[in-house]
């Protein structure tokens, strides 16, 4: 007997389950080092958001009699993403219950893998913080190990309750400004010596995995590029004309634009299918960025600045339609 | 360097190493040879013979018929058995005239060389390629003696020669390039002396510079002709996007190459058109590459009509169990219900499948990548038009576009969740013309 199907007879390698996986490979650099400055705590928060991610998943597939999609790799990823947007001195249960919101609430309510709306690790960490905003914003700590040694004498004593953000947001004045314009802070930024989320530490080490996605094209480097850009333009110009005492270099290494911008806008299901949707989907994200930490309440405008924008991409895909062959 | 090329397409596997360096080979024609009345786009040929008739190579079995139509030349010695109904290659069965073959009389066709065609007018050239049963050998089988009648309000500035052959396994182009260079560009003469473009481009992928430089090499012999090498990518080969990469003008959407200048035919049509023209041969064989998981892989030269089965078995037979066998490339040819299905001359390939090779993979959900959305080469939304079409709202699918689709594969081809968006697009398509009719 002859097999009949319609052509294409053959097809790419490449399948869900394997960008996923990639993105978790991609994520690796970054969680190894925050074992490694945080310590073992950072094993145990991660797990179980990884846990619960995968165990909501297959509560809810089981429940709702669907196929067990739970080895596709994207569960894991919001379990990992999820730890990362945490303290690392957060109680244990809080990254099973984010993780369990964002899979079950978030995600497979809307359909699973590929319909939900919101990127399920974002949508997750804001349930948190308007849960228990005390234990999500104000319980930082300072790596145990690679600390840069001095920063406390550096008028930045509050290193090991706040991040740079926070003391930007509650105390801006000139000296704090000036600490943290400096070369000395950028580095300290750039390699991962500066208290805060799990994952946002190291821009070095985000932007290593990241490249590996760019290069292997699962993921768009258009949207990173589009929204870290724009918050470093955006937060240049506002810095000119006085608006915001730190430089745009500041704006981009700290807190989670790299995260955000290289990690969470770039999530394929949550983000535009057009190319011209992706470019506007990453500016105008990396302005409301800037817009909400110069302005806003937060410290922080990365994981609400791509929540917002995740609304607007079936508009964003609609009105970036392309231009078809000849027409 | 930058190479011309589209914007969007795939990357697959070439697997052309498997047969690219087989020599054209003539094999042993079968002992009965199936002709299909309908084997290029218009209405089908008429019979000519009684049943029991006996007949020569190269002669017309079956004659044109109404106003797009070509004949049918006998590629054997034998014997007119009358026609039967047949496995078609492109589905279904159809009309076939059957022919047995005559095993003492192996002869072979008598060539009338000329030796130059300037004494030819236009219409004589025209004449003979209709004569002779020449169509596009690429694969749409569309008469060539019509396309060359360009309406005189086109003014045809650029002839392309599509040499890309872009579907992967497939090398009967390259090795034609690679044989019979001077033959192929006498025939490109043939068609530049009936449509006098202002230039004439000789396009070749950049997997295939070997065959790019022989053909370069006959430029002494043709000063006027250009060549250029084009980056290899599917699907290069396609009509409208190998104008646009070359002139960067785009066929209008439902238009055709004309409309913009330009006029494309392919390399094996061109040396069918130099065989008709200078030989004075009818189109009766050509070259089939027969590849895949077989033991060799080979391009041989086939008397149309042969049965694949016979073409299979030339090649020492698969590698294990046939699972599957695909009449064309693997990305746009079609998968054949019989064995017996024989060459028409539309046949290019033959691509044959083990078990594993044509698993079906499942189907999940969209992750929304824009894999097909980068790849689409007439610049669609696959993914959204999907969408529509499944939840049959056609009117916007057509609005969106999904009758430019030329169901080159590529989208269903880089979709990590496998999902069947070309098959999808060809059913649209299908119901939204039926509905306009």
């Amino acid at each position: 007997m002859l097999r009949i199907s319609p052509a294409p007879h053959i097809s790419s390698k490449v399948s869900t389950p394997k960008i996923m996986w990639n993105v978790v490979i991609a994520l690796m650099p970054a969680l190894i080092y925050a074992i490694h400055i945080f310590g073992e705590r950072v094993i145990l928060l991660t797990l179980l958001s990884i846990l619960s991610a995968m165990g909501s998943e297959y509560i809810f597939q089981k429940l709702t009699k669907r196929e067990i999609l739970i080895s596709d790799g994207s569960a894991v990823i919001t379990g990992i993403l999820l730890s990362f947007n945490i303290s690392p001195n957060s109680p244990w249960w809080m990254p099973a219950v984010g993780s369990a919101f964002a899979v079950f609430v978030v995600k497979q309510i809307f359909g699973g893998i590929g319909y939900n709306i919101f990127n399920p690790a974002l949508a997750g960490r804001a349930f948190l913080t308007a849960s228990w905003p005390s234990l999500m914003a104000g319980n930082w700590a300072a790596p145990t190990s690679g600390t840069l040694s001095g920063l406390q004498s550096q008028a930045l004593d509050g290193i090991s309750q706040a991040t740079p953000l926070t003391l930007l947001k509650v105390n801006p004045t000139e000296s704090i400004a000036q600490s943290l314009n400096s070369t000395y802070m950028l580095k300290a930024l750039f390699f991962g010596k500066v208290g805060g989320c799990i994952g946002e530490t190291s821009a070095l080490l985000l932007l290593i995995g990241a490249s590996y996605l760019f290069i292997r094209k699962y993921a768009d480097w258009k949207i990173s590029l589009g929204y870290i850009g724009s918050v470093f333009v955006f937060s240049g110009i506002l810095y000119y004309i006085g608006q915001t005492p730190v430089i745009p270099l500041f704006h981009i290494l700290s807190g989670g634009v790299m995260l955000g911008g290289l990690f969470m806008a770039t999530d394929m299901v949550t983000s535009p299918v057009t190319v011209k949707g992706r470019w506007v989907f990453g500016i105008a994200g990396g302005i409301i960025c800037v817009l909400i930490r110069v302005w806003g309440g937060y410290p922080e405008g990365v994981s609400y600045s791509i929540l917002i924008m995740n609304m607007f991409v079936p508009l964003l895909d609609k009105i970036s339609e392309k231009a078809i062959f000849g027409r | 360097m930058s190479l011309l090329t589209f914007r969007g397409g795939i990357h697959p596997p070439s697997s052309k190493e498997k047969s690219k360096n087989s020599k054209i080979k003539r094999i042993t024609p079968p002992d009965f040879i199936y002709l299909y009345l309908s084997q290029h786009t218009g209405i089908p040929s008429k019979p000519l013979l009684e049943k029991g008739e006996e007949v020569k190579i190269g002669q017309e079995v079956a004659k044109a018929s109404g106003k797009l139509s070509v004949g049918l030349h006998s590629p054997v010695n034998g014997v007119y058995m009358g026609t039967v109904m047949h496995p078609h290659p492109l589905g279904g069965k159809k009309e076939a005239i059957k022919i047995k073959l005559n095993e003492e009389n192996r002869e072979p066709f008598k060539e009338t060389k000329r030796d130059k065609i300037t004494d030819l007018t236009k219409q004589k050239l025209i004449n003979i390629i209709k004569d002779k049963g020449i169509v596009g050998m690429g694969g749409a089988a569309f008469p060539t003696y019509f396309k060359l009648q360009v309406p005189s309000s086109k003014k045809i500035k650029d002839l392309i020669i599509n040499g890309i052959e872009c579907e992967p396994y497939l090398t009967s182009d390259y090795r034609l390039m690679m044989e019979k260079p001077e033959e192929i560009m006498k025939g490109v003469d043939v068609i530049r002396k009936i449509i006098k473009p202002e230039n004439v481009w000789i396009a070749i992928e950049s997997n295939k510079l070997d065959a790019f430089d022989i053909m370069k090499n006959t430029s002494s012999l043709f000063p006027w002709a250009k060549f250029v090498v084009l980056r290899t990518k599917y699907p290069q080969g396609s009509e409208k996007q190998l104008i646009d990469a070359i002139t960067g003008r785009k066929v209008p959407e439902g238009g055709l190459p004309f409309d913009v200048g330009a006029y494309v035919q392919n390399i094996g049509t061109s040396f069918a058109i130099y065989e008709a023209v200078y030989l004075n041969k009818p189109l009766f064989e050509r070259i089939v590459t027969v590849t895949g998981n077989l033991r060799h892989q080979s391009n041989f030269l086939v008397p149309i009509g042969t049965p694949f089965e016979h073409l299979i078995k030339l090649t020492e037979g698969p590698i294990g169990k046939i699972s599957k066998i695909i009449n064309g490339g693997p990305l746009m040819g079609i998968a054949q219900s019989h064995i017996d299905s024989c060459v028409a001359k539309g046949t290019s390939g033959i691509v044959v499948q083990n078990e594993k090779e044509c698993l079906e993979k499942k189907t999940g959900p969209c992750i929304r990548c824009g894999a097909c959305v980068n790849c689409c080469p007439m610049k669609l939304l696959p993914t959204e038009l999907y969408k529509y079409i499944e939840s049959d709202k056609l009117d916007k699918a057509k609005k969106m576009g999904v009758l430019s689709c030329m169901e080159c594969g590529s989208c269903s081809y880089a979709c990590p969740a496998n999902i069947p968006l070309t098959q999808q697009f060809k059913i649209a398509k299908n119901r939204i013309t039926k509905k306009g009719k």
